[in-house]
C-alpha cells in the first residue's frame, strides 16, 4: 500500500480526521429525535451516583492532605487564619474539578472504554445497527451527555466534601465554626472563578467520554483491542485533561 | 437429507449483486462477486474461514461499503442508502451472527424486546408479549425467556439471536456461520430450525457457512466461494460433481473433519 507522506503521519492525519468525524456525528445526533431518556438516565446513575463513594473518599482526603501540608508554611509567618481562604481558592479552582477529572477518567473513561470495546468486538454493535437502532444515538450519545452533566455535579461535591476535609484538620487546631470557615473559604472566590471551574468541568466530562466512546467505539483486534481501548481511554483523556486545564485557566486569565 | 424446494418464486429477485469488489489494504477480499436470491429460496454461501462470505453479507446489510459494484436488496440500492432508508431496509433483514451478538447486559425477553421497542414506539404491552412468546416458542426457547445470555448454551444462544432477528418479521434472513462451534447434534436442530423459518416465515436467506452438512440440509441453492470469488453456482450435489482440485479438497477436509 502507497502512503501519502509516511505510514504514521497517515495514520495521525487519519485518526484526527476520524476523531473529527465522531464529533461532528456527535453534534448531529444529539439534537435530533427521538432522544434516549431513559437510557441517559441510567447512564446518569453509572456515572454519577457509582462514582459518589471514590470521589467521598478522594475528595475528603485532598482536602484533609492539603490543610495538614500547608499549615507549617502558613505558621510561619503566623498567617494560619488564611488557611480557610487558601483552601477555598485551590479547592474550588484547581483541586476539585482536577481532582474529580482525573478520578472519573480512570473510572468512567476505562469503563466506557472497556464496555462499548467489548461490545463492538463481540459484533453487538453491529447487531444494533442491522435491527434497525441508531447505536451511536443509543450508546455514545447518551454516555457523553450523561459524563458531561454528571462531572459537573460530581466535581461541586467534591469541593464541598474536600472543605469539609480541610474544616476538620482546622477545626482540630483552631476554634472556628463551620459558617465561619465556609464564608472565609468563599471570600476570595468571584463569579467568574466559578463559572470557569464549572465550564471546565463540563469540558472535562465531555472529553472522558468521548474519548472512551471513540475508543470503544472503533476498538479492533478482539479481546487485546478491548484492553488497549480501556487503557487508551485512561492515558489520552488524563493528558488532554492536562492541556485543557493549561487553556482554560490561560483562557480566564485573559477574560480577568 | 437434502432439503426439498418448497415456494420459490423464481420471478421475483430479492438481492442481486453484480461485480461486487472489496479489498481493505493490500488484502483483495471480494473480486467481482455476482450473485441473485430469488424470493422464498435459501442460498448457502460455502467457503473456506477468511474468504470474504462474511464480507458479502455486511456489505449487504449496509455495515460495509463496497470498493465497486451494485448490492440491490428489496429494491433498494444499498451502498447509495441514506441513514433513513438504511434504517427502512434493515427493519426488512434479519441477521444471525457467528457469535450470537445477544446483548449481554439484557435478559432474553430484554434482548427481544429491544429492537421492536425501538421501532415501534406505541407497541401495546400485550402485544409485546404475544411476540415475543411466538419467536421464543418458534425456536423451542419459551422457558429460558427470564435468563441472562451467559446462562445459555452455544446453541440456545444462536436460537435466541434467530429468534431476535424473526420479532421484526424480516423478508430476508442473513446466516453468519450458523453451525460454527457447536456439537453435531445442536447443529443438527440449528440447520432444522433455518429450513422452519423459511417454511414458517416465507422468508429468502442467505447462509454463510464452510459446513457441507449445514449447507446440504439449508441451501436450495450453493454458492462455492474461492479466493473472493464463487467458482460454482448450483445445487449441492452439482457443486462437488467437479475435477476442480480446490472444491475437492474442500470437500475432503471436510468430510474427514
Amino acid at each position: 500500500m502507497k502512503y501519502v507522506i509516511s505510514k504514521n503521519v497517515d495514520s495521525f492525519f487519519t485518526d484526527v480526521s476520524d476523531v473529527f468525524g465522531f464529533v461532528v456525528r456527535f453534534f448531529k445526533e444529539v439534537f435530533k429525535p427521538p432522544f434516549e431518556f431513559n437510557e441517559m438516565i441510567k447512564q446518569c446513575y453509572n456515572v454519577g451516583v457509582r462514582s459518589v463513594a471514590l470521589i467521598t473518599v478522594t475528595g475528603f482526603i485532598t482536602g484533609l492532605v492539603f490543610t495538614k501540608q500547608s499549615r507549617p508554611s502558613l505558621a510561619e509567618f503566623g498567617a494560619t487564619s488564611w488557611l480557610p481562604s487558601l483552601v477555598g481558592i485551590a479547592v474550588i479552582k484547581s483541586l476539585a474539578p482536577l481532582v474529580t477529572a482525573l478520578i472519573c477518567a480512570g473510572k468512567v473513561g476505562s469503563g466506557i472504554g472497556a464496555e462499548l470495546g467489548s461490545m463492538k468486538v463481540t459484533e453487538q454493535i453491529d447487531a444494533m445497527d442491522v435491527s434497525g437502532v441508531n447505536a451511536f444515538k443509543f450508546l455514545v450519545v447518551t454516555r457523553i451527555v450523561a459524563t458531561s452533566l454528571c462531572i459537573p455535579l460530581l466535581m461541586m461535591y467534591a469541593a464541598f466534601v474536600s472543605l469539609m476535609g480541610s474544616y476538620i484538620d482546622i477545626h482540630s487546631h483552631e476554634n472556628i465554626t463551620l459558617l465561619t470557615f465556609f464564608q472565609n473559604a468563599f471570600q476570595k472566590i468571584t463569579f467568574l472563578d466559578f463559572a470557569s471551574t464549572l465550564f471546565r468541568s463540563v469540558i472535562y466530562g465531555f472529553t472522558i467520554s468521548l474519548v472512551g466512546c471513540f475508543k470503544g467505539y472503533n476498538t479492533t483486534q478482539g479481546t487485546e483491542g478491548v484492553g488497549k481501548a480501556a487503557n487508551m481511554a485512561v492515558v489520552v483523556s488524563m493528558f488532554l485533561i492536562f492541556i485543557e486545564e493549561m487553556a482554560i485557566i490561560q483562557m480566564v486569565n485573559w477574560i480577568r | 437429507m437434502q432439503k426439498e424446494k418448497g415456494h420459490i418464486d423464481y420471478n421475483t429477485p430479492v438481492i442481486i449483486i453484480k461485480d461486487l469488489y472489496k479489498s481493505f489494504g493490500d488484502n483483495d477480499v471480494l473480486k467481482g462477486i455476482d450473485l441473485t436470491v430469488y424470493k422464498g429460496e435459501n442460498v448457502v454461501v460455502l467457503g473456506r474461514s477468511g474468504t470474504g462470505k462474511s464480507v458479502l453479507i455486511k456489505m449487504i446489510s449496509g455495515l460495509l461499503k463496497p470498493d465497486s459494484g451494485t448490492v440491490n436488496v428489496l429494491g433498494y440500492d444499498v451502498p447509495s442508502l441514506n441513514e433513513k432508508k438504511l434504517r427502512e431496509l434493515r427493519m426488512k433483514l434479519g441477521f444471525s451472527f457467528q457469535n450470537s451478538a445477544l446483548y449481554d447486559s439484557m435478559t432474553v425477553r430484554e434482548n427481544l424486546e429491544f429492537p421492536l421497542v425501538k421501532n415501534s414506539h406505541h407497541l401495546a404491552k400485550k402485544d409485546l408479549n404475544n411476540s415475543i412468546e411466538k419467536v421464543l416458542d418458534a425456536v423451542g426457547l419459551l422457558q429460558s425467556i427470564n435468563q441472562m445470555p451467559s446462562e445459555l448454551s452455544g446453541g440456545q444462544r444462536k436460537r435466541i439471536g434467530i429468534a431476535r432477528t424473526l420479532i421484526m418479521q424480516p423478508q430476508i434472513m442473513l446466516y453468519d456461520e450458523p453451525t460454527a462451534g457447536l456439537d453435531p447434534i445442536t447443529s443438527t436442530e440449528i440447520n432444522n430450525l433455518i429450513v422452519a423459518v423459511q417454511e414458517k416465515f416465507h422468508t429468502s436467506s442467505i447462509i454463510i457457512t464452510h459446513d457441507l452438512t449445514c449447507a446440504k440440509a439449508t441451501g436450495d441453492r450453493v454458492a462455492m466461494m474461492l479466493d473472493g470469488q464463487f467458482v460454482k453456482v448450483g445445487s449441492f450435489d452439482s457443486i462437488f460433481d467437479t475435477k476442480d482440485e480446490r472444491i475437492n479438497s474442500f470437500y475432503e477436509y471436510n468430510f474427514i473433519q
